[in-house]
């Protein structure tokens, strides 16, 4: 008995130590953004819908916002879309696009096919801006707080379960200790 | 006649050379062969976040090639070694390091293998001084084994 007693006792340490791992992985996978918690990096991006005018960071300052990436080459986009649209209608978060090394005439007709979710979307052709917020891969969504810090990164479409279960509490969580 | 054997070879040299040339995703040239190996070191330990087990230097990958981009162009203002590291890591995080730094975050993944391995030293001296012991106590075990 005694023999057997350090090596099972080992054992059920490790599988111990790797359930809690698996259970506090949610998002399997994914690596956690190094921005959470940090303010948000600023940009200034010609107006995708409007191109004489600039979509700054610095005017969003001071209420809550989600900053979207996305391009009409990315397959993962499209299944978010119906989201984001439904989003807009529910008024609570105004969304931000991040056009990702686009063509520009090919994300305003993809706007004006499903329809414009957003209140302004940036123009990123470079990807610098994209780099700056450690973007690896679209869709991604951040959520900025009104003191312009990054409190949640989504890598992927946005579905209603995130929406529900990590950006609203959030967000009313926040807006109802300020008031 | 030992004069040409050696040409040959030679060509067959050269032109491995440029296949290899041929192959690399990256062709960029730095002014300076100090500022090449310190491009080409940065490119290499520095990963590929949409394809994960590449680095910098092997992916093919846009945004593989816009932080080359940024690389050289930090290189070539000046920036240090650990600058270009720092701003990477601002964005991205440890996990864009191959070599991650020590840090409170990383410290398991350093000192877990040394740990493992001193246990490991621990049990193995363990059972050789026990089984010394019995040795000792029994100078002739075999005569002594009580299976037919």
């Amino acid at each position: 008995m005694n023999r057997f007693l350090v090596p099972i006792v080992a054992f059920a340490l490790l599988v111990v130590v790797l359930a809690i791992g698996i259970r506090h992985a949610p998002e399997k996978g994914t690596i956690p953004s190094a921005l959470l918690g940090k303010p948000a990096p600023g940009f200034a991006l010609p107006n995708l819908t409007d191109p004489a005018h600039t979509v700054r960071s610095s005017d969003l300052k001071g209420r809550w916002y989600l900053f979207n990436v996305w391009g009409t080459w990315c397959f993962e986009c499209r299944a978010e879309h119906q989201t984001l649209l439904e989003v807009r209608q529910a008024g609570v978060v105004p969304l931000i696009g991040l056009d990702w090394k686009d063509d520009d005439t090919e994300a305003r007709s993809w706007l004006e096919q499903l329809g414009n979710p957003y209140e302004a979307v940036a123009v990123d052709h470079g990807g610098r801006t994209a780099i700056d917020w450690g973007v690896y891969g679209a869709p991604e969504t951040f959520l900025v707080s009104p003191q312009g810090l990054v409190v949640y990164k989504l890598v992927g479409p946005l579905t209603h379960e995130v929406w529900a279960r990590e950006i609203l509490p959030r967000v009313s969580r926040q807006s109802a200790a300020g008031t | 006649m030992r004069r040409f054997g050696t040409l040959p070879l030679v060509g067959a040299l050269a032109a491995l050379g440029l296949a290899r040339l041929a192959c690399a995703v990256d062709t960029t040239q730095m002014p300076t062969p100090e500022l090449q190996a310190r491009y080409s070191a940065l490119t290499h330990e520095l990963r590929c976040m949409q394809c994960q087990n590449q680095s910098l230097a092997d992916s093919q990958v846009g945004l593989a090639a816009d932080l080359r981009a940024e690389v050289r162009d930090m290189l070539l203002a000046g920036k240090s070694d650990d600058d270009v590291r720092a701003f990477m890591v601002a964005r991205y995080g440890d996990f864009i390091l191959f070599r991650p730094r020590f840090a409170p975050r990383t410290a398991w993944l350093w000192l877990a293998p040394g740990l493992l391995l001193l246990i490991g030293v621990g049990v193995f001296a363990r059972v050789v001084r026990k089984r010394t012991a019995l040795l000792g106590a029994d100078p002739d075990p075999v005569d002594e084994d009580p299976r037919p």
